[in-house]
């Protein structure tokens, strides 16, 4: 599988879903503006340079915020060049699509996007040194072999290394990428092979990697104080006291250049506010403590989080605003149901809070922007700021520096267009860095979403039909950004009757957009629970329920092709449940009271995974989680395994953190602000997480989300099981419920 | 105003407001950029440092208020016997982003100069104040232990 722009646009396209394309489409319309046709213009020459002694440096073309793409994709290159990974130095490239093609965080479309082109980078190089050492020996190439990073005429007993061979290679034309020829998986070296992360040293010794440490000659710290309610404007303020106090250099007003649209886009503009520029960040952030603010608050004052759930509930009691799919008469077999459940499901708006806040360097001088960014969409972040400077694409350099976590914040380019007006402004690099409170009042948020439920079981216990409404948020046309819903999302296809209806005309006016596993980061809970519900309800066991759905033939336009991943596989789907069953002992589970096993699965992002939790609950509904079983399936390789086992272990503690969170709204304005009001897991409640892989014979697929989803209804159908208590709101404090502050002394 | 500080076995004299936080003048006027900014109240951990061989966090730590005593940053532990602690670190390969690490270490190292061979449960508790936003919980254990059985084979500190 080669994931070329094309195939992939098509495929979020047959995906289809608005939360797919609300992420996507942005960067992928401007990246097909540029290349209207073929594949990704990569520049075999620009991804490896080669130095005398053989020391190999490959170019690392992705951002990189603990995903791990930084050491991996290198590995993809290093391993079809045959050089010896000890050999090889890795460098971040720069934002320049023209070079390294897509460029590009999220969707754990990493590895998708370039098993295939990375390995041919690497097969071509390879192929390079092998003309140059052939026709320095006047041997035929196909008399040549190659090994750790050197060329060999077996022959003649003839070798030479790289180092000697590249300054003829470089005088060669680099083959075609599709021309040339790739290892067969039986000859890996690097691929399937643990390698720790290029970065680890310099992290652990505190070398200046990181956005937030970046130093410019001349620059000036600045804050951006901003409205507490998004998008509100400065009527006056004290510039003139603040502009006296220690170390401040410039104060100013700033208008902004927001979009007037309540259905704001990724980036909608430079946010009003009031920015302090100063020799260093705390003495701007001390300065703020004297500011005194009039705000025009602006339209988006009526947010509140009491009324959202109000008018939540009244829109389940009317029609769809539309029919998103629909086959098989649903509200009819409904009527003939022997048994119909229905439930009301919600979850929360939620925060990204990584753990470096926004923040970016900018140095705008003599029409060029330079710009330090921890930006997850270089291409993006190089035409928006261009078009705010008003200079062209080609003056705008960008160096992607180390992000500490972006989980899709930083699609959000808001930071660095402080950054780059504040420094046009003032003639000056300057550094913007956000503080916690900033950064979470001024998110793109996950947004909330409520779901009605209804289903019929036959007198056997079958699923005869499947209603869901989904209620978000809009102007009953437009979606806010990330809150769509995918229509083919499991169990659609599977029940013998559908209907999924969409509810948009909530009002809303603060910026949205992707969380980690955007869409089923909630949909997973609300869907894999109400599963969980019609199986206890039909006395039979949430897994076979499962399993049998899985086994039916889907209905028409569910049927899984061959040649587009986005479609759910019923068999890998199958088998990652039928292996978490076996690690996990499902079919042998203890029930007593206070202690409970729950399943869950779920497909997104191209990789499948299954979970099982158990759980003990005390009589203060205080939840220990002690165990999770997961399995996933991501193709054919786990190309770094250490490194995906943490991802994975990474993203199921993600989403423990995420069932205790919540953004709320009084008065447009964010009511949560520190750690202290969003709990993010500790140590001590982790609970033991055995993860665990199922080859597959299809191409490899990312590992940056998929974990996630399923591990909030594993642990909800677990309380279940332990409880007879059904979490159908979250965070879980909403439904009566708290994770146990310390796990060791529950268990 | 003039204040002299120890960091990392050598003499610092900055001019700065009495009230900043130790992590700022670390960052931005000594250009130690390891120590990071995470939330500014003492509820993640990312600023740790080291004050006489105590953990503390540096965010909430006024410069006036450190006087006399040796502060020691991430940028200063592999000159001492600690640098095992970061070698176990790159052995297990624990972080994903990275950023909360030089926390974690320095939280880690005063622990273990404390408690040579921690229980998981020690390690808990000395760790409970540094949040990793990407879940290496379960690395960062096993790198302290392991960090342990590195000190204790090289007879470090005996």
């Amino acid at each position: 599988m080669n994931l070329d722009r094309r195939s992939f646009l098509r495929l979020t396209a047959i995906a289809g879903g608005g939360f797919v394309l609300g992420l996507y489409e942005q960067p992928f319309a401007h990246a097909q503006a540029r290349k209207r046709s073929g594949p990704p213009p990569l520049e075999t020459r620009a991804f490896v340079r080669i130095a005398p002694d053989g020391t190999v440096t490959i170019l690392a073309k992705n951002p990189e915020a603990g995903q791990g793409a930084k050491t991996q994709l290198p590995m993809l290159i290093a391993e079809e060049m045959d050089v010896d990974w000890k050999h090889v130095r890795v460098e971040q490239a720069k934002g320049e699509d023209k070079l390294y093609g897509f460029q590009f965080l999220g969707g754990s479309m990493a590895t998708p996007m370039n098993w295939t082109p990375m390995r041919q980078v690497g097969a071509a190089w390879r192929q390079m040194l092998v003309s140059a050492a052939a026709a320095t020996w006047s041997v035929p190439e196909s008399e040549c072999s190659t090994r750790a990073g050197r060329v060999l005429h077996s022959a003649s007993g003839r070798s030479a290394g790289y180092g000697e061979l590249v300054a003829k290679a470089a005088t060669l034309t680099p083959p075609a990428l599709d021309s040339v020829k790739l290892k067969s998986a039986a000859d890996y070296t690097i691929i399937g092979t643990s390698r720790s992360g290029v970065d680890t040293p310099a992290i652990v010794t505190g070398e200046p990697i990181f956005g937030i440490d970046v130093e410019v000659p001349g620059m000036l710290h600045a804050i951006l104080h901003k409205c507490p309610v998004f998008g509100g404007k400065v009527k006056s303020a004290n510039t003139e006291v603040i502009a006296k106090l220690p170390g401040v250099r410039k104060v100013l007003i700033v208008d902004g250049t927001l979009t007037s649209d309540p259905i704001l886009p990724l980036n909608p503009g430079l946010e009003p506010g009031v920015a302090i520029l100063a020799d260093t960040w705390w003495q701007a952030q001390n300065a703020r403590a004297s500011l005194n603010v009039e705000w025009d608050y602006g339209a988006g004052t009526f947010q509140s989080s009491e009324a959202f759930a109000q008018q939540a509930e009244e829109a389940l009691q009317k029609p769809f605003d539309q029919t998103l799919r629909t086959y098989g008469d649903a509200e009819g077999q409904l009527q003939k149901a022997a048994k119909v459940l229905t439930a009301t499901y919600s979850y929360p708006f939620l925060p990204h809070n990584t753990l470096e806040p926004q923040g970016s360097t900018a140095s705008f001088k003599d029409g060029t922007l330079e710009l330090w960014s921890t930006t997850q969409d270089p291409a993006t972040l190089r035409r928006i700021t261009a078009r705010l400077t008003g200079i062209p694409e080609s003056a705008v350099t960008v160096h992607m520096m180390r992000a500490g976590g972006a989980f899709g914040r930083r699609f959000v380019n808001d930071d660095d267009v402080e950054a780059a007006w504040l420094s046009k402004q003032v003639g000056r690099p300057v550094k913007v860095t956000w503080s916690r409170e900033d950064d979470m009042t001024h998110d793109s948020y996950r947004p909330a979403a409520t779901f009605g439920l209804k289903a019929g079981l036959d007198a056997r216990g079958g699923i005869l039909a499947w209603r869901q409404h989904y209620v978000t948020f809009g102007d009953g046309k437009r979606t806010i950004n990330s809150g769509g819903i995918d229509p083919n999302e499991f169990p659609a296809g599977y029940t013998p009757a559908f209907l999924l209806g969409l509810s948009n005309s909530i009002p809303f006016r603060t910026r949205t957009g992707p969380l980690r596993a955007p869409g089923a980061n909630g949909n997973a809970f609300v869907l894999q629970s109400f599963l969980d519900e019609l199986a206890h309800a039909a006395g039979r066991d949430p897994l076979d329920l499962q399993l049998e759905l899985l086994s039916r033939t889907p209905a028409a336009g569910f049927t899984p092709q061959p040649d587009n991943p986005s479609s759910l596989n019923p068999e890998r789907m199958r088998g990652v449940l039928q292996m978490v069953a076996e690690k996990s002992n499902w079919r042998n589970r203890k029930t007593e009271k206070g202690y409970g096993m729950g399943i869950a699965c779920f497909f997104c992002h191209l990789s499948y995974f299954a979970q099982v939790a158990e759980v003990t609950v005390n009589e203060q509904n205080q939840i220990s989680v002690h165990r999770i079983w997961a399995v996933g399936d991501v193709g054919s390789h786990v190309i770094n395994p250490r490194s995906a086992e943490n991802l994975t272990l990474g993203g199921i503690i993600d989403a423990m953190s995420q069932m205790q969170q919540e953004i709320t709204f009084v008065k447009g304005q964010v009511n949560e602000e520190n750690f202290d009001q969003q709990p993010l897991m500790r140590m001590r409640q982790v609970p033991k997480i055995e993860v665990s892989f199922r080859t597959s014979d299809f191409s490899p697929t990312g590992l940056g989300e998929p974990m996630l989803p399923p591990t909030i209804p594993a642990i909800t159908n677990a309380v279940f099981a332990a409880t007879g208590k059904r979490i159908r709101t979250l965070p879980i404090k909403r439904s009566g419920f708290t994770f146990s502050p310390n796990l060791a002394k529950e268990s | 105003m003039a204040i002299t500080l120890q960091v990392n076995k050598q003499s610092h004299t900055v001019d700065v407001a009495g009230d900043t936080p130790l992590l700022w003048v670390l960052r931005d006027v000594l250009g130690m950029k390891g120590t990071k900014y995470g939330c500014g109240i003492s509820l993640c951990g990312a600023c740790t440092v080291h004050l006489d061989g105590h953990a503390v966090r540096s965010c909430s730590t006024p410069v006036s208020s450190v006087q006399s005593r040796e502060v020691t940053t991430i940028e200063g532990l592999a000159d001492t016997e600690t640098h095992f602690v970061q070698q176990a670190w790159q052995e297990v390969d624990v972080p994903q982003c990275g950023y909360c690490q030089p926390g974690q270490i320095m939280s880690a190292t005063a622990l273990l100069s404390t408690t040579p061979a921690p229980t998981d449960a020690e390690i808990d508790a000395a760790m409970n104040g540094n949040l990793c936003r990407c879940g290496t919980y379960p690395r960062i254990r096993e790198a302290i232990h392991h960090a342990a059985g590195l000190i204790s084979a090289k007879g470090v500190g005996q």
